[in-house]
């Protein structure tokens, strides 16, 4: 390989890195407005309208401001890891996208075969997800400590307990999925539901699907588990945070949202398949994208209907309920495959067998 | 029985389907935000907002320096000196309000005898100083004859509550 072919490959890499991140920034910053608008429809508002034509500028005055905005380093803070907790928070929810496999295309017919488009098409794909995605727990972890006040402290210890427990209860519905797959590569995953809404993991891991939603919203503190980030505690860990490095926090939040919205759709809802084969003539993208944003809708929707737990309750509902809900999900599907009668039934979802 | 219903409601989230099926209804109803600027909402004539003072249908001003409103304010905004006046009638050389201070309580316009002293129905007077906040007998005067029409058929509307 001569340093051309070199220089064109990392070229590529770099175009496809920001085909990625330039849309989930963007989608981040939209979210937000999005999600004020939702809210305040919810609650008989018309939320923010005035910047720009219904106002769609909004983000972008947002991010303006906190650009201008002074950052504030407290004196009794450990500098180096204040700084770094931001860049440590956010990282790992952009680069957890680098499997997400977005649609399969032949480029309108210009390349012979079918490529996948994600960044890199991992046989571990859910478990690098995993990985990373607890990686986001030391930017947490570290904001909270380095800020060196009662509130932040407090707040990251939360943020660290709940989101150690939750993963337990998602990695456990992920595994139902991958006995139904047969495969931890995303691309296989989705490639396993083809053909109609009833080929779907949906339908045969209900269950599952709704503790893996909810332990999502857990995960990255969405409304219901959001006591990481209460009034009661100034907002948590990022309390000591202006400017830019606040609204990295934000972005990471706000990124992991749409990172839990995408694997969701890959593992239960089908990828990129639409939900009738008539209708695939619409691309697989627009589809993944579509129950993508329904579910970001449903994070918002979620956000505008219920109270908050309770610290207590919020561990209960995650090692006494959700846990054993999915361990005995997890053998009713183990024993369902092995059954004879059974695994006729559970083969239907199971092309590989 | 009870438990197993209670199991099933618990298990099925019907309980949380319910109260987001709620706030979904809430999601397509007519919004009832005013937009203010463009939009307001109706004001009682009642309302207490800037103050004026009034003029008689001659171009005689009212206010008779008895000082009632001055002594009735609770937050000592009003400041008034009087002195006779060539044809021997006791006015006002100086009546000041002083807005910062002012509480809108109405305390003054109940106060006095001739009707002089009122509040209207301006509240957007903001200013970039607080020097500007404080109005001076011609200011009154000012906004009285400005808002006459106004003040006089507000009075007229309250009249048959006093």
């Amino acid at each position: 390989m001569n340093w051309l072919d070199t220089g064109i490959t990392a070229g590529i890499w770099a175009l496809e890195i920001l085909a990625i991140a330039v849309p989930v920034a963007l989608g981040v910053a939209y979210i937000t407005y999005f999600e004020r608008r939702v809210i305040g429809w919810v609650q008989v508002r018309k939320g923010c309208n005035r910047v720009g034509w219904a106002g769609l500028l909004q983000p972008i005055a947002d991010g303006l401001k906190l650009f201008m905005k002074e950052t504030i380093i407290p004196t009794q803070a450990n500098k180096i890891l204040f700084v770094a907790a931001p860049i440590l928070a956010l990282t790992p929810a952009l680069i957890a996208f680098a499997v997400v496999p977005f649609g399969e295309t032949t480029l309108f017919g210009l390349w012979d075969t079918v490529h996948v488009m994600a960044i890199a098409n991992l046989n571990v794909g859910v478990l690098y997800v995993m990985a990373i995605s607890s990686l986001s727990v030391y930017g947490v972890l570290m904001a909270g400590w380095a800020s060196n006040s009662k509130y932040t402290f407090l707040g990251a210890m939360r943020a660290t307990c709940q989101m150690v427990s939750y993963e337990i209860a998602m990695g456990f519905s992920i595994v139902c999925v991958l006995m139904m797959s047969g495969s931890m590569n995303l691309n296989d995953i989705v490639h396993a539901q083809e053909g109609g809404i009833w080929h779907w993991y949906l339908i045969p891991l209900f269950p599952m699907f709704m503790v893996y939603f909810i332990s999502g919203c857990a995960e990255v503190a969405r409304t219901p588990f959001d006591l990481i980030e209460t009034e009661e505690l100034v907002s948590g860990y990022f309390t000591e945070y202006s400017g830019m490095w606040f609204a990295t926090f934000s972005l990471a939040e706000y990124g992991a949202m749409i990172l839990i919205s995408l694997i969701t759709s890959i593992l239960f809802l089908g990828g990129w398949y639409a939900p009738l084969p008539i209708l695939d003539f619409i691309p697989g993208t627009v589809w993944l994208l579509a129950k993508t944003s329904f579910l970001i809708f449903v994070f918002i929707w979620f956000r505008a209907t219920f109270p908050r737990y309770r610290y207590d309750q919020m561990m209960r509902l995650g090692w006494k309920v959700f846990l054993p809900l999915t361990l005995i999900w997890l053998t009713v599907i183990g024993l369902a495959i092995y059954t004879p009668g059974l695994s006729d039934i559970i083969n239907y979802w199971r092309p590989g067998a | 029985m009870s438990l197993l219903k209670r199991a099933v409601k618990t298990w099925l989230l019907t309980e949380l389907l319910t109260g987001l099926m709620l706030t979904g209804k809430y999601l397509f109803k007519k919004k009832i935000t005013v937009e203010y600027p463009e939009e307001r909402t109706p004001l009682s004539p009642r309302f207490r907002g800037l103050h004026a003072l009034r003029r008689y249908e001659t171009g005689e001003e009212r206010c008779i320096a008895c000082k009632l409103c001055e002594v009735v304010c609770p937050a000592l905004a009003i400041l008034i000196e009087s002195e006779e006046r060539d044809d021997g009638t006791r006015r006002t050389t100086r009546y000041d309000i002083d807005m910062t201070k002012c509480i809108y309580c109405g305390l003054c316009q109940e106060a006095c005898p001739v009707d002089a002293v009122v509040e209207t129905q301006v509240f957007e007077y903001a200013s970039e100083t607080r020097g500007e906040l404080y109005y001076t007998k011609d200011m009154l005067l000012e906004v009285g004859d400005r808002l006459e029409p106004q003040i006089a058929a507000n009075i007229a509307a309250d009249a048959r509550y006093r």
